[in-house]
């Protein structure tokens, strides 16, 4: 019966192409395109590619030489570290105390989730203010705890830090919510007996919550690992052209400079390139690290 | 068993800590917007103090509507974002349920060229895509509609594959009894989808609808590709010119946050839990 209604397959088409056509002309065609791009000679942005550079791997010989391309690929796998240990890790933790309380567990979901809403761009011009040398938000916290000189967040050294942290802070509370409704779903019986046992709530956390977390937890390490390679626009309000000195590049902001601050436009097309086999690696080594287990 | 929870000194710990990490989130904000309405120079002076008597001026908000065509960048954030919100869930929505629904051959080779596209990072195919809009006549050029749809186009893209998984997954949930219903009753497919399969996928298209708009909304990377015109900025794009140009004004800087953040607050208190539902949706978007 069911297989009636659809026999007539002609309506399929219609349904489909629309969203088909998005997807090729602005997705697979631009993919492909880039690729070639990365070979070729653009003079401008919106410029066609009319030559072949000489020889046609020009750009990726380049990059073998250009230090800022080490740099910005060393700062994302950092910020990968940082997002998957900080991120994940935070959140587990947190996301284990809330499970753990029977009040308020409503107030934290909601507080702790609001900084994603927020753009990313207000963000950075917000955490601008509070990492000020003179008298931001950290640097007066600080001097009210007695430290005597002023530190520059955003000096050489620490530059990095200053920046890594409010992105992790910021995704924070997306992992937590994703953990804590793996909580809810671990059945109250489990604890229960547990207690019936006589297991402490370390115990209970131990050898129910975390084991039966597993999968879920896999989920949110990968996420937090790809997601490293999309952050932008934090990083670039708070660091624009990678100041200081080109050290806090990320691969991403490195290729949005090449392309629209430098004009090197078939670079930025090659850099991109790097970022979609950087991709590919790491969702292989993450896939290949954190593979979920059957119960 | 209802066991009445004494407060354990571990249970003052765990609250503690909880509380900590939520003045994390929350004071920065309070912090910035009090801020806003002091004068730049008494900022540095104190910043913790709440902006009453002499410290509490107006002084920012009015630099700010001076300086930064305000309504103008949420004009074109509101638009931008509503049509690629509207465009998705309509134009995903017929895909999914086509997916769902037809077995043709070739299905399985689309459903993979849709999780593939999923992958795409933006950063992969702007600039192709500027190229082509440019040759279309699309991006930078001077009119208002034209420099939006250059935004919308790929945006829209962006998000229809994460879209097309999400609906195709509920839709298959859905029980084919009422399509049935419908077709004895002589409805087309196309009167199928309109009238029975769009009412029940509702919830669904909620959630995509919310992450297409937030994500549209806050993404500075694809906007500052194609609005380039200062008369045609969105929010991102104004509040990333403001600080390029007057980062040094403290007070201008805080009253602009203030000015951008408290209507998002104050509209994800209303629909926290659609907006937490369609976020955590859009986990799978490349």
């Amino acid at each position: 019966m069911g297989a009636n209604i659809y026999r007539n397959k002609k309506p399929a088409l219609v349904f489909l192409l629309p969203a088909f056509l998005f997807m090729v002309v602005f997705l697979y065609y631009p993919f492909f395109k880039n690729i070639l791009n990365s070979f070729m000679h653009l003079k401008q942005l919106g410029a066609s590619a009319t030559e072949f550079n000489t020889p046609w791997y020009t750009n990726y010989e380049e990059m073998l030489h250009d230090p800022n391309v080490w740099t910005s690929v060393k700062n994302t796998i950092i910020m990968m570290l940082v997002t998957l240990i900080g991120q994940v890790g935070i959140a587990i933790i947190l996301a284990l105390m809330v499970d753990n309380i029977s009040r308020g567990k409503q107030f934290f979901r909601t507080v702790f989730f609001f900084p994603i809403v927020i753009s990313a761009t207000a963000l950075g011009l917000m955490f601008n203010l509070i990492f000020l040398r003179d008298k931001g938000m950290v640097n007066q916290i600080l001097e009210i705890l007695g430290k005597q000189n002023l530190t520059d967040w955003k000096a050489e050294g620490i530059a990095l830090v200053t920046m890594m942290a409010p992105v992790m802070w910021q995704y924070v509370g997306f992992y937590f919510v994703i953990l804590v409704t793996g909580l809810n779903n671990i059945s109250e019986e489990l604890y229960e007996a547990a207690r019936i046992d006589g297991a402490t709530a370390l115990q209970r956390v131990r050898y129910i919550s975390v084991p039966l977390l597993h999968n879920v937890i896999c989920t949110c390490s990968v996420l937090a690992v790809t997601g490293a390679l999309k952050v932008f626009d934090l990083p670039w309000v708070m660091f624009p052209k990678g100041m200081p000195l080109k050290s806090t590049f990320l691969t991403g902001t490195y290729m949005y400079y090449q392309t629209m601050e430098t004009k090197n436009v078939d670079y930025g097309a090659a850099l991109a390139v790097l970022i979609v086999v950087l991709g590919v690696i790491l969702a292989k080594v993450v896939n290949a690290i954190f593979r979920e287990k059957d119960y | 068993m209802t066991k009445k929870k004494t407060l354990s000194p571990g249970l003052i710990v765990v609250y503690v800590i909880l509380i900590i990490w939520a003045l994390t989130t929350v004071y920065p904000i309070i912090w910035v917007i009090q801020n806003a309405f002091k004068a730049k120079n008494k900022i540095l002076e104190n910043s913790f103090a709440l902006p009453t008597g002499d410290l509490f001026t107006m002084a920012n908000f009015r630099k700010a509507f001076e300086t930064t065509d305000i309504f103008g960048a949420y004009k074109s954030s509101l638009f931008i974002s509503t049509m690629v919100a509207l465009l998705v869930v309509l134009l995903a929505g017929m895909g999914a349920y086509a997916l769902a629904r037809y077995k043709f051959p070739g299905s399985s080779l689309i459903n993979s060229l849709v999780i593939g596209a999923m992958m795409f990072p933006a950063f992969a195919t702007v600039i192709a895509v500027f190229q082509m809009e440019f040759r279309w006549g699309l991006a930078n050029t001077g009119s208002w509609l034209r420099n939006m749809m250059s935004v919308i186009l790929p945006q829209v893209a962006g998000n229809m594959a994460f879209a097309m998984v999400v609906l195709t997954g509920y839709i298959k949930g859905l029980p084919i009894e009422l399509e049935e219903a419908a077709y004895m009753e002589g409805c087309n497919a196309f009167q199928i989808y309109f009238k029975v399969i769009m009412p029940l996928t509702k919830p669904s298209f909620a959630t995509v609808a919310i992450f297409s708009f937030l994500w549209s909304y806050n993404d500075l990377f694809t906007q500052s590709f194609f609005l380039r015109r200062p008369d045609m900025y969105s929010i991102t794009m104004m509040l990333n010119n403001i600080s390029a140009k007057e980062g040094t004004d403290y007070g201008l800087m805080a009253a602009v946050v203030a000015l951008i953040i408290v209507p998002v607050i104050i509209v994800y208190c209303c629909l926290q839990k659609y907006i937490i539902k369609g976020m955590i949706a859009g986990a799978v978007k490349g």
